[in-house]
């Protein structure tokens, strides 16, 4: 099932939740909207169920506009963060809630929990009713399926082995999915393409990979996770930054730039023009993440290998690599 | 989720069978006649039933609340009756139905039977059914225990050896209360009443809201001695009540009227203005006063007669006592004055 | 969910409680009013009264119900701890006949009464005629209304709360005061303000055990409707009761409704532990036993005890049809009428209160307003309601007066605001997305509340019915009031035959009485099995 969600807005009294939104999901593929919490990204997925009523723009499922098609004629699939298990049913008796003739042996089975069927809810763990909320929202075989962070309460291990688990999943069910998330791993893990929201706003969309090497904006490189972010004005192909200057391929005059931690070059020996101390060292297993302080400049986070990493208290002098360096967008308005 | 589902189906069961199922209709048909009264109305069986079948009529009996709860609701619905006859008024009440207009005048076959005294201030639109004495009621055993002679009038309450032993109902809540005041005022006037009261007080009279609690729960006869009080404000006929609902008949009633405290209490009966079957409401009323319904009222209703000669049951001949000379005071006195009595007894005794 | 059909959905379903409420009380109730104001046709012979006292009868009135509230409280919370925290034999038992006093007509309550607190009563002291006595009597009917709204909460709150605080160095008097008892406040106010609406309106037990000198406002609107026929007295009271039966409504949500709901977890009582806590369970019990079961017990004693020692003869003579009896029919067919009526009037307090507490849930201007008009009747004298029936509906198409309908009608109006009351929390309690993972797993709206909010209620919705029926069935004042053609209910044969002299009438009374108990305790325990183990309504 294809989806296109055209100029959706919602709002509530003055608030606006989502802001002329523009979306294709093309049939099979697996979308994951990203963005922090408040972003409007929960909404967008209550839009396309039909759950929330958009105070204006349209939502095409396979080329027939449902924007005023009550939810429970959609024939979309929903997961809802933290699962809305019925508690009054036992497992079988949830999936079978929107399909009364499911298969839930071998839903069951895909979920990876066999024989769980006449178990209550209530004594499930976290995964499991995970699982079973998954196994819910397939057993009316949808053509589209939603999730409202899948994965949001879980512990890290088993994010991480579901997440895997999930993506092999949809794969296989050739379902177009759209999922909501916070968290980028995740994102990246699942989606063929990954939409980032702010303020009720798409402010990106991309592949992962695309979205991980070109944030659209000092905001999408924040949310990323990137915190060498800081404004530099360029001329003649050299950029001036509060951390000092690189050659970068932009027009002259003021540019955000995000420098990535690891074009951050440190060295303990060599003289250099900008030098710094280093004030944190935390070891990451392959490497060690450093954070640099500079005299009249934000702290810059540098990743360092193991064998050549500085220690705390140490002066250190700081390159920047051009390979590593991105110019954002100038109008950004985040 | 069967329980649930039966729920349900309950649920709309009863909010459709509520929602269709229409008012009774048999009232507006001429075959059935309908009888409004008091909760104490009661007939035997079998004397409903031969009347029934001897008239061709369906009675449709409509109780509710007591005497003055009858009384008030004919008179809110006037013109629009609840049913065809009421049964239920009595002295203290009679001027205010017949006042109200919610009798039509109607005289039954048999009224030449009933003295004239009773029908004093019908107006010919209310006929006497049966007629009581509400009198002080005494304990025999209690009295012969403590070799203390029973009172015989009014005047002898208010003396010390009686004191602390009577129990009277308010007048303002209860019939036979409102009945003994009366009594009062028909014996010492209206200007001496008040102060007879404030003795009566004095001496220790207990004034409760209802018979039921007087003569159940206070006087130690009703009361199988749970009670304290010795002398309660009830009916004449109370003592041949406590024979014939007595567990194991006894050979004397265990209870004694002081016969010069009877003040007399007239039921009424009348045809309602408006009645939806008239003709078959004329045939109630003359079944009210006709000889089987008549004979029946004594161990019915615990009262008499009022058709002149009618047989009277054993029982009531030999525990009954009927004053021969009882209390009585104008029925279009009592209209005018009751709420100020009542008003006034209740600054003297209450407050 | 639909975003258009929801309103006009919450339109039509407030419909059935508003026709109800329309039919039933605002009208009849309203056309009485205004009667007695003076509105409309004079009606010939009514007299226009003073007022009397009214100030005196107010003041009366409320300091009764403040000090009978704050007794109450004082005597069952602690009850309330021990029924709620501890698991002791017999503690359903114990529950459901702590609720027996409810149905008990109070004529049969007061009789009781008097025998232990009356002349030569079994407690030793005479409160006969006193205030105390009013007041220990509404302590022993309300006792039930604070063990099963405050225990119902007490017995599921998070202890964990409470340990935290004691390892945080508080003594465990400091503990209950700063951390169970605020906790407890949101019931406690819902408690304090049931027992204040059913002692402010208070009626037999005042007539009976305070005497003629004491009057409520309910006493004196039946009064003054039934022995004067002075409705516009009537109506100027009413309209005071009905003032201030609103203030204490809107009083009660503004406590009830600021606070966030205490944390919940599955009750788990255990046994007392020390001499401490089986001290303060053992001097419960004789509270428990003293005030309330000993009256209940002295009722059934009295249905045994014959003249001649204890037998059956009062048992045996409610199933003999002897031409004498006082009733229209053997005793026990009342059984059935009493059945029959507290089944209907159940199930129209279910259907009605249901739509009700549904709407509630939703949101909506006159929401205020409209559960204000649902717990009105509970602030309404039964006199005044079973007149204003007669007056009301007595014209086609509503030409009620001698509907065999009228009677549960105005039982199951009293009932209403109970099966509210007992669904609303639970209703709201349902997280929404629920309903919405319903719908998109392709539930139609109208099927939603069927498959969603039905199954998750439905306990509560029984416990409430339990109550509706356990109400209906001890309902006196407005089942008296109304003309009806057949045999009489239990409470209106028990008046009966404690109005007639004799002792075969009143031991069959006690009989009666002694069913009556039986068949509201077994409703009760039937409810107490059914009670959600979760979080669940007021009752």
């Amino acid at each position: 099932m294809s989806l296109s969600v055209s100029g959706v807005s919602v709002r509530f009294g003055s608030f606006a939740a989502l802001a002329d939104v523009e979306l294709e999901v093309a049939e099979h593929e697996v979308v994951a909207v990203l963005g922090p919490s408040g972003s409007g990204k929960s909404t967008l997925l209550r839009v396309v169920a039909g759950l929330q009523e958009p105070s204006a723009g349209r939502v095409v499922l396979d080329g027939v506009d449902v924007t005023k098609v009550p939810p429970h004629r959609r024939g979309v699939g929903l997961m809802f963060q933290d699962h809305a298990l019925f508690t009054h049913k036992d497992v079988a008796g949830n999936i079978r809630f929107g399909n009364a003739w499911a298969d839930v042996a071998s839903l069951l089975s895909l979920v990876g929990l066999p024989d769980a069927g006449p178990r209550a809810v209530v004594t499930l763990s976290g995964g499991e009713q995970q699982r079973v909320a998954l196994a819910r929202a397939l057993a009316p075989s949808p053509k589209l399926l939603m999730l409202d962070e899948p994965l949001g309460q879980l512990d890290r291990e088993l994010r991480e082995r579901l997440v895997v688990e999930l993506r092999r999943l949809f794969v296989r069910l050739g379902t177009t999915v759209l999922a909501v998330t916070h968290d980028q791993r995740e994102a990246f893990a699942l989606a063929d393409r990954v939409v980032v929201m702010a303020g009720g706003r798409i402010a990106q969309v991309g592949t992962p990979r695309d979205v991980w090497e070109q944030p659209a904006s000092e905001f999408v490189a924040r949310f990323l996770g990137f915190t060498n972010v800081a404004t530099a004005s360029v001329e003649a192909g050299t950029a001036a930054t509060p951390w000092g200057r690189v050659a970068v391929p932009a027009a002259p005059g003021p540019h955000p730039v995000l420098v990535r931690p690891a074009g951050v070059l440190l060295s303990v020996d060599d003289p250099g023009d900008v030098t710094g101390v280093v004030e944190v060292a935390t070891f990451a297993g392959e490497r060690v993440e450093v954070l640099v302080r500079i005299d009249g400049a934000p702290l810059l986070e540098a990743h360092c290998p193991v064998v050549s990493a500085p220690t705390v208290g140490e002066t250190v002098a700081v390159r920047l690599d051009p390979a590593q360096i991105v110019v954002l967008p100038r109008n950004s308005s985040e | 989720m069967r329980a649930p589902r039966l729920l349900a189906a309950v649920l709309l069961t009863a909010a459709v069978a509520a929602c269709s199922s229409s008012p009774d209709k048999a009232a507006n048909d001429s075959k059935t006649v309908t009888l409004v009264t008091h909760e104490s109305f009661a007939v035997s069986d079998g004397v409903l039933a031969a009347f029934q079948k001897q008239s061709g009529l369906t009675v449709k009996i409509l109780r509710s609340g007591d005497a003055g709860a009858v009384v008030n609701k004919a008179v809110l619905s006037k013109g629009n009756p609840q049913g065809d006859v009421l049964f239920g008024v009595d002295n203290t009440f009679l001027s205010r139905a017949v006042d109200a207009g919610i009798f039509t005048a109607y005289q039954p076959v048999n009224i030449g039977n009933v003295p004239t005294a009773l029908q004093q201030g019908t107006d010919g639109k209310a006929t006497a059914v049966d007629y009581g004495d509400v009198c002080v009621n005494y304990d025999k055993a209690w009295f012969a225990g403590k070799k203390i002679a029973p009172p015989t009038s009014y005047a002898d309450l208010i003396k010390p050896e009686y004191k602390d032993l009577l129990v009277v109902e308010n007048p303002a809540t209860s019939s036979p209360g409102l009945a003994f005041v009366l009594g009062s005022i028909a014996v010492q006037g209206e200007g001496g009443w008040t102060a007879y009261w404030e003795k009566l007080k004095a001496n220790g009279a207990l004034v409760v809201d209802g018979w039921e609690e007087a003569y159940q729960q206070r006087f130690t006869v009703g009361s199988q001695g749970k009670g304290n009080r010795p002398l309660v404000v009830s009916y004449a006929s109370s003592p041949p009540a406590e024979v014939v609902y007595a567990e194991k008949k006894p050979t004397d009633a265990p209870s004694g009227v002081v016969t010069d405290t009877c003040f007399r209490q007239v039921e009424y009966a009348g045809l309602l203005d408006g009645a939806a079957n008239p003709t078959g409401g004329k045939k109630l009323l003359d079944f009210l006063l006709s000889p089987p319904f008549q004979k029946d009222v004594p161990l019915q209703m615990f009262v008499w007669p009022s058709v002149t000669d009618t047989a009277l049951p054993a029982e009531f001949t030999k525990y009954a006592a009927l004053p021969t000379k009882p209390l009585t005071l104008p029925a279009d006195q009592i209209t005018k004055n009751r709420e100020a009595w009542i008003d006034e007894w209740t600054q003297t005794v209450l407050r | 969910m639909d975003p258009d059909g929801a309103p006009l959905r919450t339109r039509l379903l407030a419909l059935v409680p508003l026709a109800f409420l329309g039919v039933f009380f605002v009208y009849p109730v309203g056309t009485l009013v205004a009667i007695g104001l003076g509105f409309g046709e004079p009606i010939p012979g009514v007299p226009g009264g003073s007022l009397g006292d009214v100030g005196g009868v107010l003041w009366f009135t409320v300091w009764q119900a403040v000090a009978s509230t704050v007794l109450t409280l004082v005597v069952a919370l602690p009850g309330a701890a021990v029924l709620a925290r501890f698991r002791l034999p017999f503690s359903g038992l114990v529950r459901a006949l702590v609720t027996v006093p409810f149905v008990l007509p109070t004529v049969v309550v007061g009789a009781a009464f008097l025998a232990l607190i009356g002349p030569d009563g079994l407690l030793g002291v005479e409160l006969d005629r006193t205030v105390w006595a009013i007041l220990a009597a509404h302590v022993f009917f309300n006792y039930a209304v604070v063990v099963r709204i405050v225990g119902s909460v007490w017995a599921q709150l998070d202890r964990r709360s409470v340990e935290a605080a004691r390892v945080l160095g508080a003594s465990r008097p400091r503990a209950f005061l700063r951390v169970t008892l605020p906790a407890l406040r949101p019931a406690i106010a819902a408690a304090s303000s049931v027992v204040f609406l059913f002692t402010f309106t208070s009626f037999g037990i005042v007539q009976i055990l305070g005497g003629p000198s004491y009057a409520t406002l309910e006493v004196e609107i039946y009064r003054r409707t039934v022995y004067l026929l002075d409705l516009s007295g009537a109506a100027v009271l009413s309209m005071v009761q009905f003032a201030a039966v609103a203030v204490l409504l809107a009083v009660d949500a503004a406590l009830t409704g600021r606070q966030r709901a205490a944390r919940l977890v599955p009750a788990s009582p255990r046994s007392p532990r020390g001499f401490g806590e089986w001290a303060f369970v053992g001097v419960n019990l004789v509270v428990l036993v003293g005030l309330l079961l000993t009256p209940l017990a002295v009722l059934v004693e009295r249905s045994f005890a014959t003249s001649d020692g204890y037998g059956l003869t009062y048992w045996r003579a409610l199933t003999s049809a002897d031409a004498s009896s006082v009733l229209p029919a053997p005793a026990l067919e009342t059984v059935g009428t009493s059945l029959r009526y507290a089944v209907t009037a159940t199930l129209l307090a279910l259907v009605v209160g249901i739509c009700a507490a549904v709407v509630l849930t939703r949101p909506g201007r006159l929401r205020g307003a409209f559960g204000l008009l649902l717990m009105l009747p509970l602030g309404t004298s039964a006199v005044t309601v079973g007149f204003g029936f007669l007056v009301a509906l007595d014209e086609p198409p509503l030409d009620l007066r001698d509907s065999a309908l009228l009677v549960p009608f105005a039982q199951a109006l009293v009932a209403v605001p109970f099966v509210v009351r007992a669904v609303l929390p639970v209703l709201r309690a349902i997280d929404n997305r629920l309903r919405e993972a319903a719908a998109v797993l392709g539930t139609p709206p109208g099927r939603v509340w069927w498959r969603v909010d039905l199954p998750l209620v439905w306990r509560s919705l029984a416990a409430a019915a339990g109550f509706a029926f356990a109400i209906s069935l001890g309902e006196f004042g407005a089942t008296v009031f109304i003309a009806r053609a057949d045999n009489p209910t239990i409470p209106v044969a028990i008046a009966q035959l404690l109005g007639r002299p004799g002792e075969v009438n009143s031991g069959q009374a006690m009989a009666l009485a002694t069913i009556l108990m039986v068949l509201c305790a077994a409703s009760l325990i039937a409810l107490d099995r059914l009670r959600p183990t979760g979080a669940g309504g007021e009752l």
